[in-house]
Protein backbone atom coordinates (compact mmCIF):
# COMPACT_ATOMS: atom_id res chain seq x y z
CA UNK A 1 0.00 0.00 0.00
CA UNK A 2 1.23 3.35 -0.79
CA UNK A 3 2.52 5.56 1.83
CA UNK A 4 2.89 9.58 1.79
CA UNK A 5 5.81 10.42 2.80
CA UNK A 6 7.95 14.18 3.94
CA UNK A 7 11.35 15.07 1.93
CA UNK A 8 13.34 18.01 2.24
CA UNK A 9 15.35 18.44 -1.35
CA UNK A 10 18.09 21.21 -1.61
CA UNK A 11 16.78 23.46 -4.38
CA UNK A 12 19.20 26.07 -5.44
CA UNK A 13 22.24 27.55 -7.87
CA UNK A 14 25.66 28.40 -7.04
CA UNK A 15 24.69 31.59 -5.71
CA UNK A 16 21.87 30.65 -3.26
CA UNK A 17 19.79 27.58 -2.20
CA UNK A 18 17.52 26.04 0.49
CA UNK A 19 15.70 22.89 1.36
CA UNK A 20 12.67 22.82 0.07
CA UNK A 21 9.67 20.20 2.01
CA UNK A 22 7.86 17.99 -0.60
CA UNK A 23 5.87 15.32 -0.34
CA UNK A 24 4.89 12.17 -2.33
CA UNK A 25 3.59 8.57 -2.10
CA UNK A 26 6.28 5.96 -1.84
CA UNK A 27 4.97 2.10 -3.13
CA UNK A 28 6.60 -0.60 -1.95
CA UNK A 29 10.44 -1.23 -3.79
CA UNK A 30 11.14 2.27 -4.60
CA UNK A 31 14.38 3.59 -4.68
CA UNK A 32 15.65 7.41 -3.58
CA UNK A 33 15.54 8.21 -7.36
CA UNK A 34 11.92 7.26 -7.85
CA UNK A 35 10.51 9.32 -5.20
CA UNK A 36 12.60 12.44 -6.78
CA UNK A 37 11.23 11.22 -10.09
CA UNK A 38 7.55 11.19 -8.67
CA UNK A 39 7.91 14.81 -7.38
CA UNK A 40 9.28 16.07 -9.91
CA UNK A 41 6.20 15.02 -11.97
CA UNK A 42 4.15 15.96 -9.66
CA UNK A 43 5.55 18.95 -7.82
CA UNK A 44 8.79 20.10 -9.38
CA UNK A 45 9.00 19.80 -13.00
CA UNK A 46 11.92 22.09 -12.81
CA UNK A 47 13.73 20.38 -9.96
CA UNK A 48 17.18 19.19 -11.77
CA UNK A 49 18.48 15.52 -10.87
CA UNK A 50 21.46 13.86 -12.56
CA UNK A 51 20.77 10.19 -13.84
CA UNK A 52 20.89 7.47 -16.19
CA UNK A 53 21.15 4.12 -16.16
CA UNK A 54 18.87 3.59 -13.17
CA UNK A 55 20.83 0.34 -11.89
CA UNK A 56 24.04 2.04 -9.97
CA UNK A 57 26.59 1.40 -12.62
CA UNK A 58 26.65 4.99 -14.55
CA UNK A 59 27.34 6.21 -11.48
CA UNK A 60 25.24 9.46 -12.42
CA UNK A 61 22.76 10.23 -9.37
CA UNK A 62 25.12 10.83 -6.71
CA UNK A 63 23.68 12.97 -4.24
CA UNK A 64 23.65 13.02 -0.26
CA UNK A 65 20.41 11.43 1.38
CA UNK A 66 20.41 12.23 5.40
CA UNK A 67 23.68 13.46 5.15
CA UNK A 68 25.23 10.34 3.68
CA UNK A 69 26.80 10.09 0.28
CA UNK A 70 24.95 7.71 -1.70
CA UNK A 71 23.56 6.96 -5.58
CA UNK A 72 19.86 7.86 -5.30
CA UNK A 73 19.18 4.41 -7.01
CA UNK A 74 20.79 2.03 -4.97
CA UNK A 75 18.81 3.48 -2.11
CA UNK A 76 15.87 1.82 -0.90
CA UNK A 77 13.23 3.53 0.71
CA UNK A 78 12.71 1.14 3.01
CA UNK A 79 16.01 1.67 4.70
CA UNK A 80 14.70 4.49 6.67
CA UNK A 81 11.79 4.76 8.89
CA UNK A 82 8.24 5.17 7.80
CA UNK A 83 8.05 8.57 9.71
CA UNK A 84 11.63 9.50 9.29
CA UNK A 85 12.24 12.87 6.96
CA UNK A 86 14.48 11.91 3.79
CA UNK A 87 16.50 14.64 2.84
CA UNK A 88 18.48 15.20 -0.42
CA UNK A 89 21.39 17.16 -0.96
CA UNK A 90 23.93 17.99 -3.69
CA UNK A 91 27.64 16.12 -3.14
CA UNK A 92 29.32 19.10 -0.61
CA UNK A 93 32.62 19.25 -2.34
CA UNK A 94 31.65 19.98 -5.61
CA UNK A 95 30.30 23.70 -7.33
CA UNK A 96 26.39 22.74 -7.38
CA UNK A 97 25.12 23.62 -11.09
CA UNK A 98 21.50 23.54 -10.61
CA UNK A 99 19.65 21.47 -7.30
CA UNK A 100 20.92 17.88 -6.75
CA UNK A 101 23.64 18.52 -9.95
CA UNK A 102 27.22 19.46 -9.20
CA UNK A 103 30.11 20.13 -11.72
CA UNK A 104 32.32 17.42 -11.19
CA UNK A 105 34.84 18.75 -14.30
CA UNK A 106 37.44 19.26 -11.86
CA UNK A 107 38.00 15.07 -11.71
CA UNK A 108 38.19 14.92 -15.71
CA UNK A 109 41.38 17.29 -15.22
CA UNK A 110 42.96 15.29 -12.43
CA UNK A 111 42.21 11.98 -14.69
CA UNK A 112 43.79 13.86 -17.62
CA UNK A 113 47.11 14.41 -15.41
CA UNK A 114 48.00 11.20 -14.81
CA UNK A 115 50.24 9.70 -17.37
CA UNK A 116 48.22 6.74 -18.90
CA UNK A 117 48.61 2.84 -19.80
CA UNK A 118 52.12 2.13 -21.39
CA UNK A 119 52.74 -1.44 -22.09
CA UNK A 120 55.49 -3.18 -22.72
CA UNK A 121 56.50 -4.52 -26.27
CA UNK A 122 54.44 -7.09 -27.64
CA UNK A 123 55.65 -10.78 -27.98
CA UNK A 124 57.36 -12.50 -31.22
CA UNK A 125 53.84 -13.46 -32.73
CA UNK A 126 52.22 -10.11 -31.92
CA UNK A 127 50.53 -10.70 -28.75
CA UNK A 128 50.78 -9.36 -25.28
CA UNK A 129 50.14 -11.99 -22.83
CA UNK A 130 49.49 -11.77 -18.94
CA UNK A 131 48.39 -14.41 -16.30
CA UNK A 132 45.07 -14.29 -14.35
CA UNK A 133 46.40 -14.26 -11.18
CA UNK A 134 48.71 -10.90 -12.29
CA UNK A 135 45.61 -8.88 -13.06
CA UNK A 136 43.26 -10.26 -10.19
CA UNK A 137 44.28 -7.19 -8.49
CA UNK A 138 44.12 -4.22 -10.91
CA UNK A 139 40.64 -6.07 -11.85
CA UNK A 140 38.83 -5.07 -9.00
CA UNK A 141 39.94 -1.21 -9.53
CA UNK A 142 38.98 -1.83 -13.02
CA UNK A 143 34.82 -1.72 -11.40
CA UNK A 144 34.82 1.75 -10.38
CA UNK A 145 31.80 3.78 -12.27
CA UNK A 146 33.48 7.22 -11.62
CA UNK A 147 30.32 8.18 -9.43
CA UNK A 148 32.65 10.19 -7.52
CA UNK A 149 31.71 9.84 -3.99
CA UNK A 150 34.94 9.10 -3.03
CA UNK A 151 36.30 11.92 -3.48
CA UNK A 152 33.13 13.66 -1.60
CA UNK A 153 33.39 11.71 1.14
CA UNK A 154 37.16 12.26 1.49
CA UNK A 155 37.89 14.62 4.08
CA UNK A 156 41.13 16.49 2.09
CA UNK A 157 38.91 17.52 -0.28
CA UNK A 158 35.71 18.24 1.55
CA UNK A 159 37.00 20.05 4.35
CA UNK A 160 40.62 20.83 4.06
CA UNK A 161 39.86 21.62 -0.07
CA UNK A 162 43.36 20.47 -0.63
CA UNK A 163 42.66 19.99 -4.49
CA UNK A 164 45.56 21.20 -5.37
CA UNK A 165 47.80 18.51 -3.50
CA UNK A 166 45.86 15.02 -3.88
CA UNK A 167 43.69 13.92 -6.36
CA UNK A 168 41.69 12.15 -4.44
CA UNK A 169 41.00 8.30 -3.99
CA UNK A 170 39.28 7.11 -7.17
CA UNK A 171 42.70 8.71 -8.72
CA UNK A 172 44.54 6.91 -6.58
CA UNK A 173 43.08 3.92 -7.46
CA UNK A 174 43.27 4.47 -11.23
CA UNK A 175 47.14 5.17 -10.93
CA UNK A 176 47.24 1.78 -8.52
CA UNK A 177 45.53 0.21 -11.58
CA UNK A 178 48.01 1.48 -13.79
CA UNK A 179 50.96 0.81 -11.64
CA UNK A 180 50.33 -2.68 -10.31
CA UNK A 181 49.35 -3.68 -14.40
CA UNK A 182 51.49 -6.45 -15.08
CA UNK A 183 52.11 -5.12 -18.70
CA UNK A 184 52.69 -1.55 -17.84
CA UNK A 185 56.21 -0.23 -18.03
CA UNK A 186 55.97 3.82 -16.89
CA UNK A 187 57.51 5.01 -13.15
CA UNK A 188 54.35 6.69 -11.57
CA UNK A 189 56.39 6.61 -8.00
CA UNK A 190 57.48 9.89 -8.18
CA UNK A 191 54.92 11.74 -9.29
CA UNK A 192 52.07 10.03 -6.82
CA UNK A 193 54.50 10.76 -3.87
CA UNK A 194 54.93 14.59 -5.30
CA UNK A 195 52.42 15.83 -7.36
CA UNK A 196 49.01 13.13 -6.49
CA UNK A 197 49.58 13.70 -2.98
CA UNK A 198 49.95 9.89 -1.51
CA UNK A 199 51.04 12.07 1.66
CA UNK A 200 48.20 13.43 2.55
CA UNK A 201 45.69 10.59 2.84
CA UNK A 202 45.61 9.36 6.54
CA UNK A 203 43.93 6.53 6.11
CA UNK A 204 40.42 6.82 7.52
CA UNK A 205 38.75 4.78 5.09
CA UNK A 206 35.59 6.69 4.03
CA UNK A 207 36.10 6.51 0.43
CA UNK A 208 36.00 2.82 0.90
CA UNK A 209 32.53 3.08 3.08
CA UNK A 210 30.80 4.78 0.67
CA UNK A 211 31.92 3.07 -2.53
CA UNK A 212 28.70 1.66 -4.42
CA UNK A 213 30.91 -0.82 -5.86
CA UNK A 214 32.60 -2.10 -2.59
CA UNK A 215 35.94 -1.48 -4.06
CA UNK A 216 38.80 -1.87 -1.21
CA UNK A 217 40.17 1.93 -2.08
CA UNK A 218 42.13 2.30 0.77
CA UNK A 219 43.79 -1.25 1.95
CA UNK A 220 44.22 -2.61 -1.91
CA UNK A 221 44.71 0.61 -3.89
CA UNK A 222 46.03 4.07 -1.61
CA UNK A 223 48.45 1.88 0.97
CA UNK A 224 49.47 -0.25 -1.64
CA UNK A 225 50.97 2.91 -3.53
CA UNK A 226 51.99 4.78 -0.40
CA UNK A 227 53.84 1.10 0.58
CA UNK A 228 55.91 2.03 -3.15
CA UNK A 229 56.83 5.32 -2.11
CA UNK A 230 57.75 4.21 1.07
CA UNK A 231 60.01 1.59 -0.72
CA UNK A 232 61.49 4.71 -3.08
CA UNK A 233 61.93 7.79 -0.22
CA UNK A 234 61.51 6.56 3.15
CA UNK A 235 63.26 2.98 3.75
CA UNK A 236 66.47 3.24 4.08
CA UNK A 237 67.87 -0.61 3.58
CA UNK A 238 66.30 0.03 0.41
CA UNK A 239 67.91 3.24 -0.29
CA UNK A 240 70.88 1.53 0.34
CA UNK A 241 70.58 -1.31 -1.87
CA UNK A 242 69.42 0.78 -4.59
CA UNK A 243 73.21 2.88 -4.00
CA UNK A 244 75.04 -0.91 -3.65
CA UNK A 245 73.09 -2.69 -6.49
CA UNK A 246 71.68 0.60 -8.78
CA UNK A 247 68.06 -1.57 -8.75
CA UNK A 248 65.52 1.66 -8.71
CA UNK A 249 61.50 -0.36 -9.27
CA UNK A 250 61.01 -2.76 -6.68
CA UNK A 251 58.00 -3.81 -8.64
CA UNK A 252 59.50 -5.21 -11.91
CA UNK B 1 36.67 24.53 -7.17
CA UNK B 2 38.34 24.99 -4.07
CA UNK B 3 37.91 28.94 -4.02
CA UNK B 4 34.32 28.85 -4.44
CA UNK B 5 33.08 26.38 -1.97
CA UNK B 6 32.48 27.47 1.53
CA UNK B 7 34.54 26.19 4.57
CA UNK B 8 33.74 23.29 6.46
CA UNK B 9 33.01 24.18 10.41
CA UNK B 10 34.38 21.30 13.22
CA UNK B 11 31.48 18.35 13.61
CA UNK B 12 29.16 20.16 10.31
CA UNK B 13 26.80 17.41 9.06
CA UNK B 14 24.10 16.62 7.94
CA UNK B 15 23.71 12.60 9.43
CA UNK B 16 20.92 11.66 11.28
CA UNK B 17 22.68 8.69 11.86
CA UNK B 18 24.72 7.35 14.72
CA UNK B 19 28.01 7.85 12.93
CA UNK B 20 29.39 8.88 16.76
CA UNK B 21 29.33 4.91 18.03
CA UNK B 22 32.40 3.99 16.36
CA UNK B 23 34.93 6.72 16.88
CA UNK B 24 33.44 6.78 21.21
CA UNK B 25 34.29 3.39 20.84
CA UNK B 26 37.51 3.26 19.18
CA UNK B 27 38.07 6.34 21.90
CA UNK B 28 36.96 4.02 24.89
CA UNK B 29 39.32 1.13 23.72
CA UNK B 30 42.37 2.39 23.17
CA UNK B 31 42.08 5.17 25.88
CA UNK B 32 41.36 2.40 28.47
CA UNK B 33 43.87 0.56 27.27
CA UNK B 34 46.63 2.84 27.25
CA UNK B 35 45.39 3.62 31.00
CA UNK B 36 45.95 0.18 31.67
CA UNK B 37 49.38 -0.99 30.11
CA UNK B 38 50.67 2.49 31.47
CA UNK B 39 49.60 1.74 34.96
CA UNK B 40 50.40 -2.31 34.37
CA UNK B 41 54.10 -0.98 33.20
CA UNK B 42 54.66 1.29 36.49
CA UNK B 43 54.03 -1.48 38.83
CA UNK B 44 56.69 -3.42 38.12
CA UNK B 45 55.52 -6.10 40.39
CA UNK B 46 53.17 -9.31 39.62
CA UNK B 47 54.44 -10.32 36.34
CA UNK B 48 54.97 -13.91 37.35
CA UNK B 49 53.44 -16.14 38.80
CA UNK B 50 53.04 -20.16 38.68
CA UNK B 51 55.36 -20.80 34.73
CA UNK B 52 53.17 -18.01 33.75
CA UNK B 53 55.18 -13.98 32.39
CA UNK B 54 52.91 -11.34 31.37
CA UNK B 55 52.96 -10.79 27.85
CA UNK B 56 54.06 -6.68 29.48
CA UNK B 57 57.15 -7.63 30.29
CA UNK B 58 58.33 -9.82 28.05
CA UNK B 59 61.32 -10.62 27.11
CA UNK B 60 62.82 -10.13 30.56
CA UNK B 61 65.96 -8.11 29.87
CA UNK B 62 66.52 -7.35 33.79
CA UNK B 63 64.74 -8.92 36.66
CA UNK B 64 64.71 -7.12 39.97
CA UNK B 65 64.90 -10.29 42.92
CA UNK B 66 62.83 -9.70 46.08
CA UNK B 67 59.85 -7.67 44.51
CA UNK B 68 56.27 -9.65 45.18
CA UNK B 69 55.34 -11.92 41.94
CA UNK B 70 58.63 -11.04 40.31
CA UNK B 71 60.07 -13.54 37.77
CA UNK B 72 63.16 -15.78 39.21
CA UNK B 73 66.61 -14.36 37.91
CA UNK B 74 67.12 -16.89 35.56
CA UNK B 75 64.35 -15.93 33.66
CA UNK B 76 66.24 -12.43 32.95
CA UNK B 77 68.41 -12.08 29.65
CA UNK B 78 70.89 -10.35 31.73
CA UNK B 79 70.38 -10.97 35.09
CA UNK B 80 69.79 -8.51 38.06
CA UNK B 81 68.66 -5.12 37.73
CA UNK B 82 71.09 -2.58 36.82
CA UNK B 83 72.39 0.40 39.28
CA UNK B 84 72.22 2.62 37.01
CA UNK B 85 68.75 2.69 36.12
CA UNK B 86 67.53 6.40 37.37
CA UNK B 87 65.61 6.32 40.85
CA UNK B 88 62.98 8.54 39.61
CA UNK B 89 61.91 5.58 37.06
CA UNK B 90 60.61 2.58 38.58
CA UNK B 91 62.04 -0.42 38.16
CA UNK B 92 59.84 -2.22 36.39
CA UNK B 93 61.18 -4.55 33.40
CA UNK B 94 58.24 -3.53 31.16
CA UNK B 95 59.85 0.32 30.69
CA UNK B 96 62.20 -1.49 28.58
CA UNK B 97 60.19 -3.42 26.23
CA UNK B 98 56.75 -2.39 25.85
CA UNK B 99 57.36 0.24 23.40
CA UNK B 100 58.29 -1.77 20.56
CA UNK B 101 54.83 -3.56 20.22
CA UNK B 102 53.35 0.11 21.66
CA UNK B 103 55.13 1.24 18.40
CA UNK B 104 54.23 -1.20 15.64
CA UNK B 105 50.12 -0.73 17.03
CA UNK B 106 50.81 3.18 16.59
CA UNK B 107 51.90 3.14 13.37
CA UNK B 108 49.72 0.51 12.28
CA UNK B 109 47.53 1.37 9.08
CA UNK B 110 44.52 0.21 10.91
CA UNK B 111 44.69 2.07 14.27
CA UNK B 112 46.62 5.50 12.17
CA UNK B 113 42.82 5.67 10.74
CA UNK B 114 41.25 4.93 13.65
CA UNK B 115 42.63 7.27 16.82
CA UNK B 116 43.10 9.59 13.53
CA UNK B 117 39.05 9.91 13.60
CA UNK B 118 38.68 9.04 17.30
CA UNK B 119 41.55 11.33 18.80
CA UNK B 120 42.44 13.94 16.25
CA UNK B 121 39.27 14.47 14.38
CA UNK B 122 40.35 14.43 11.29
CA UNK B 123 37.83 13.89 10.62
CA UNK B 124 35.70 12.51 13.47
CA UNK B 125 33.18 10.32 10.78
CA UNK B 126 32.80 10.30 7.42
CA UNK B 127 31.22 13.08 5.63
CA UNK B 128 31.75 14.84 9.49
CA UNK B 129 33.38 18.60 9.79
CA UNK B 130 37.17 17.36 10.45
CA UNK B 131 38.82 20.01 12.85
CA UNK B 132 39.92 23.37 10.80
CA UNK B 133 43.12 23.13 10.00
CA UNK B 134 45.20 26.29 8.46
CA UNK B 135 47.41 24.09 6.28
CA UNK B 136 46.75 20.31 6.50
CA UNK B 137 49.21 18.36 5.85
CA UNK B 138 48.34 14.74 5.90
CA UNK B 139 51.09 12.54 6.90
CA UNK B 140 53.89 14.16 4.86
CA UNK B 141 55.06 16.59 7.74
CA UNK B 142 54.98 15.96 11.44
CA UNK B 143 53.73 12.40 10.61
CA UNK B 144 56.22 11.34 7.97
CA UNK B 145 57.45 9.19 10.58
CA UNK B 146 54.65 7.11 9.41
CA UNK B 147 55.96 5.65 7.03
CA UNK B 148 58.88 3.51 8.59
CA UNK B 149 55.92 1.25 9.96
CA UNK B 150 57.57 -1.77 8.20
CA UNK B 151 60.95 -1.29 10.77
CA UNK B 152 58.28 -1.84 13.78
CA UNK B 153 56.98 -4.70 11.78
CA UNK B 154 60.32 -6.79 12.04
CA UNK B 155 60.79 -5.79 15.48
CA UNK B 156 56.80 -7.32 16.04
CA UNK B 157 57.86 -10.55 14.15
CA UNK B 158 60.44 -10.79 16.98
CA UNK B 159 58.27 -10.47 19.26
CA UNK B 160 55.88 -13.01 18.28
CA UNK B 161 58.64 -15.48 18.31
CA UNK B 162 59.49 -14.45 21.99
CA UNK B 163 55.92 -14.94 23.08
CA UNK B 164 55.36 -18.06 21.67
CA UNK B 165 58.37 -19.24 23.28
CA UNK B 166 56.81 -17.68 26.56
CA UNK B 167 53.74 -19.87 26.05
CA UNK B 168 55.22 -22.85 25.65
CA UNK B 169 57.74 -22.56 28.58
CA UNK B 170 54.24 -21.87 30.71
CA UNK B 171 53.52 -25.82 29.84
CA UNK B 172 56.19 -26.71 32.51
CA UNK B 173 56.46 -25.69 36.37
CA UNK B 174 59.37 -26.96 38.04
CA UNK B 175 60.42 -29.54 35.27
CA UNK B 176 56.82 -31.01 35.49
CA UNK B 177 55.01 -30.87 32.21
CA UNK B 178 51.51 -29.31 32.83
CA UNK B 179 49.07 -27.02 32.14
CA UNK B 180 46.57 -24.55 33.49
CA UNK B 181 44.22 -21.65 32.56
CA UNK B 182 46.65 -19.57 32.36
CA UNK B 183 48.73 -21.66 29.89
CA UNK B 184 45.55 -21.53 27.31
CA UNK B 185 45.88 -17.62 28.29
CA UNK B 186 48.99 -17.54 27.07
CA UNK B 187 48.75 -19.85 23.86
CA UNK B 188 46.19 -17.96 22.50
CA UNK B 189 48.36 -14.39 23.04
CA UNK B 190 50.66 -15.63 20.43
CA UNK B 191 48.37 -16.89 18.30
CA UNK B 192 46.21 -13.41 18.40
CA UNK B 193 48.88 -11.50 18.05
CA UNK B 194 50.06 -13.46 14.85
CA UNK B 195 47.19 -13.23 13.02
CA UNK B 196 47.24 -9.23 13.63
CA UNK B 197 51.05 -8.76 13.06
CA UNK B 198 51.08 -11.61 9.66
CA UNK B 199 47.87 -9.36 8.58
CA UNK B 200 50.11 -6.43 8.49
CA UNK B 201 49.95 -3.94 5.39
CA UNK B 202 53.53 -3.57 5.06
CA UNK B 203 53.75 -6.98 5.48
CA UNK B 204 51.54 -7.81 2.30
CA UNK B 205 53.59 -5.48 0.32
CA UNK B 206 56.53 -7.14 0.88
CA UNK B 207 55.92 -10.45 0.10
CA UNK B 208 54.31 -9.52 -3.05
CA UNK B 209 52.17 -6.36 -3.23
CA UNK B 210 55.36 -4.70 -4.08
CA UNK B 211 55.62 -7.22 -7.25
CA UNK B 212 53.31 -6.26 -10.21
CA UNK B 213 53.93 -10.18 -11.90
CA UNK B 214 53.09 -12.71 -9.51
CA UNK B 215 53.31 -15.54 -12.45
CA UNK B 216 57.10 -14.26 -13.42
CA UNK B 217 60.14 -15.98 -13.27
CA UNK B 218 62.08 -15.19 -10.06
CA UNK B 219 58.37 -14.98 -8.18
CA UNK B 220 58.21 -18.30 -6.89
CA UNK B 221 55.71 -18.56 -4.61
CA UNK B 222 54.82 -15.31 -3.85
CA UNK B 223 51.05 -15.20 -4.51
CA UNK B 224 50.79 -18.60 -2.28
CA UNK B 225 52.15 -16.15 0.88
CA UNK B 226 50.51 -13.19 -0.54
CA UNK B 227 46.73 -14.32 -0.49
CA UNK B 228 47.34 -15.90 2.70
CA UNK B 229 48.66 -12.40 3.67
CA UNK B 230 45.80 -11.06 2.24
CA UNK B 231 43.13 -12.61 4.10
CA UNK B 232 44.34 -12.06 7.37
CA UNK B 233 45.03 -8.30 5.99
CA UNK B 234 41.10 -8.16 5.11
CA UNK B 235 40.57 -8.90 9.16
CA UNK B 236 42.95 -6.69 10.54
CA UNK B 237 40.46 -4.50 12.31
CA UNK B 238 39.16 -7.63 14.29
CA UNK B 239 43.05 -8.74 14.58
CA UNK B 240 43.73 -5.72 15.99
CA UNK B 241 41.31 -5.52 18.51
CA UNK B 242 41.18 -9.09 19.80
CA UNK B 243 44.97 -9.04 19.90
CA UNK B 244 45.02 -5.74 21.79
CA UNK B 245 42.15 -7.04 24.35
CA UNK B 246 43.57 -10.28 25.00
CA UNK B 247 47.38 -8.92 25.44
CA UNK B 248 45.52 -6.91 28.38
CA UNK B 249 43.88 -9.71 29.41
CA UNK B 250 46.69 -11.76 29.64
CA UNK B 251 48.72 -9.56 31.72
CA UNK B 252 45.85 -8.96 34.29
CA UNK B 253 45.26 -12.43 34.36
CA UNK B 254 48.84 -13.05 35.51
CA UNK B 255 48.68 -10.07 37.39
CA UNK B 256 45.68 -11.29 39.30
CA UNK B 257 46.78 -14.97 40.08
CA UNK B 258 50.01 -13.53 41.30
CA UNK B 259 48.65 -11.45 43.63
CA UNK B 260 46.04 -14.09 45.12
CA UNK B 261 42.86 -12.43 43.96
CA UNK B 262 41.88 -15.26 41.79
CA UNK B 263 42.97 -18.82 41.88
CA UNK B 264 44.75 -20.66 38.63
CA UNK B 265 43.00 -24.06 37.79
CA UNK B 266 45.73 -26.23 36.64
CA UNK B 267 47.07 -29.40 36.42
CA UNK B 268 50.29 -29.01 38.92
CA UNK B 269 47.60 -28.56 41.85
CA UNK B 270 48.94 -24.80 43.23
Amino acid sequence: MAKLRNFKIWRGDSDSGDLVNYQTEIDEGMVVLDAIHRIQVESAQDMAVRWNCKAGKCGSCSIEINGVPKLACMTRMNDYGEEETISCRPMKSFPVLKDLVTDVSWNYRQNQRIEPFKPRPREQDGNHRMMQEDVDRVQEFRKCIECYLCQNTCHVLRDHQKNDEFVGPRFMIRLASLEMHPLDTADRIPKIREEYGSGMCNITKCCTVVCPEHIEITDNGIIPLKERVVDRYYDPILWLKRKLFGKKDQSK
Amino acid sequence: MAEILPRTIFLERQRSDTWWIEPVLVLLGLGAFIVYATWAAFQGDHYYTVSYLSPFYSPLIYVKSGVAGSAPLWHSLLGEWPSWWPSYLPASPAFLILMFPGLFRFTCYYYRGAYYKAFAATPPGCAVGAVPQKNYKGETFLLIFQNLHRYALYVAIIYLFILTADAVASFIYEGTLGFGVGTLVLLLNPVFLGLYTLGCHSLRHLVGGRKDCFSCAGSGPINGVYRKVSWMNRHHKLFAWVSLIWVGLSDAYVRLVSMGIITDWNTWGI
